[in-house]
């Protein structure tokens, strides 16, 4: 009988190269591959801001409708958006520690969430300051207001989970289920205005029959739109990679109070 | 800089609270980072992709 062929001794040369998933899921891979992501975001970020604010106050006119107030709309808008994006990564990330126990999901939602909160506030605060002069209120209890006051309390007690567990495996788990089971606010925020009375306009940039604004005002609300978006993807990495550290500081200090325990 | 018409107080107010809140969560968003590398050297930790950001 013949012996078999011996197999070569695994090396790093003969080693598989990891796909792009797999590099996703290596948290020190993750890192990485992002870092040098984070100057340039955000120096293309604080571009956006500034041609944002230029356009918002120095070249975009005032409403036929509203006056100057149309001017809260360039901070509401893109804030509005982002407080339901981050809730829609989120709910993303959540599939991806409940289906198939990525370590960088868990680390994603963690991160998303108090950027996730602070933004749903501002889009509150401008709401009401826009709602002021506007409708005559700075706060009124209809579908889309109290929608988005409910996702404050879904991102603040999602927060709070986070905190209150030791073992953040098993804290993942429970805040993936809670993402998930909140995410049903999502569709009911975005369609408040169809479902129920409201003083909150329809949508007006988004539609199938076209934006029924001007593109002079179009102009600032994207380009802040993208501002906002590009500060939130920065601030989510720099946020995910300090939580990849938290991570190993954690792993390192058990394992520094084991030995000292020995 | 152009003039803000008679509801002002509330475009500079929504101005103000909006970018106030971005230099916190920023600002926030760095010391954390910072703080994590800190204590990362402190525990003597050598990889390059936890420490350095």
């Amino acid at each position: 009988m013949p012996s078999p062929k011996p197999r070569p001794s695994m090396s790093i040369e003969t080693a598989p190269k990891m796909s792009w998933w797999n590099r996703l899921a290596h948290p020190g891979q993750f890192v990485q591959w992002t870092r040098p992501l984070v100057l340039p975001l955000a120096l293309a970020t604080a571009v956006l801001f500034v041609a944002g604010l230029w356009f918002a106050f120095f070249n975009s006119p005032a409403d036929y409708q509203m006056g100057d107030t149309v001017r809260i709309m360039y901070v509401h808008v893109p804030t509005a958006w982002l407080s339901q994006f981050v809730y829609a990564t989120m709910a993303v990330s959540a599939l991806g520690t409940l289906i198939w126990r990525h370590p960088m999901a868990d680390v994603s939602m963690k991160a998303a969430a108090p950027l996730g909160a602070v933004f749903t506030a501002m889009a509150l605060f401008t709401g009401s300051l826009w709602g002021r002069p506007t409708w005559g209120t700075f706060w009124e209890w209809d579908g889309r207001m109290t929608s988005t006051l409910v996702l404050l309390f879904i991102y603040l007690g999602i927060v709070a989970l986070w905190r209150a567990f030791d073992d953040q495996l098993r804290a993942a788990r429970v805040v993936a289920v809670f993402t998930l089971v909140g995410a049903i606010n999502i569709p009911i925020i975005k369609f408040s205005v169809d479902w129920w009375s409201t003083l909150h306009q329809p949508a007006s940039v988004f539609r199938p029959d076209g934006p029924t604004m001007p593109g002079s005002i179009l102009t600032p609300l994207f380009v802040m739109f993208f501002a906002f978006t590009l500060l939130f993807i920065t601030l989510q990495l720099i946020a995910m990679h300090t939580e990849v550290r938290r991570r190993r500081i954690t792993t390192l200090e058990r394992r520094a109070a084991r030995e000292g325990a020995k | 800089m152009i003039g803000l018409g008679e509801h002002a107080e509330f475009i500079i107010a929504a101005y103000v609270g909006v970018f106030s809140g971005l230099v916190v969560l920023i600002g926030w968003t760095i010391y954390a980072a910072r703080r994590s590398q800190q204590r990362l050297k402190e525990l003597g930790d050598t990889r390059s992709d936890a420490a350095d950001q």
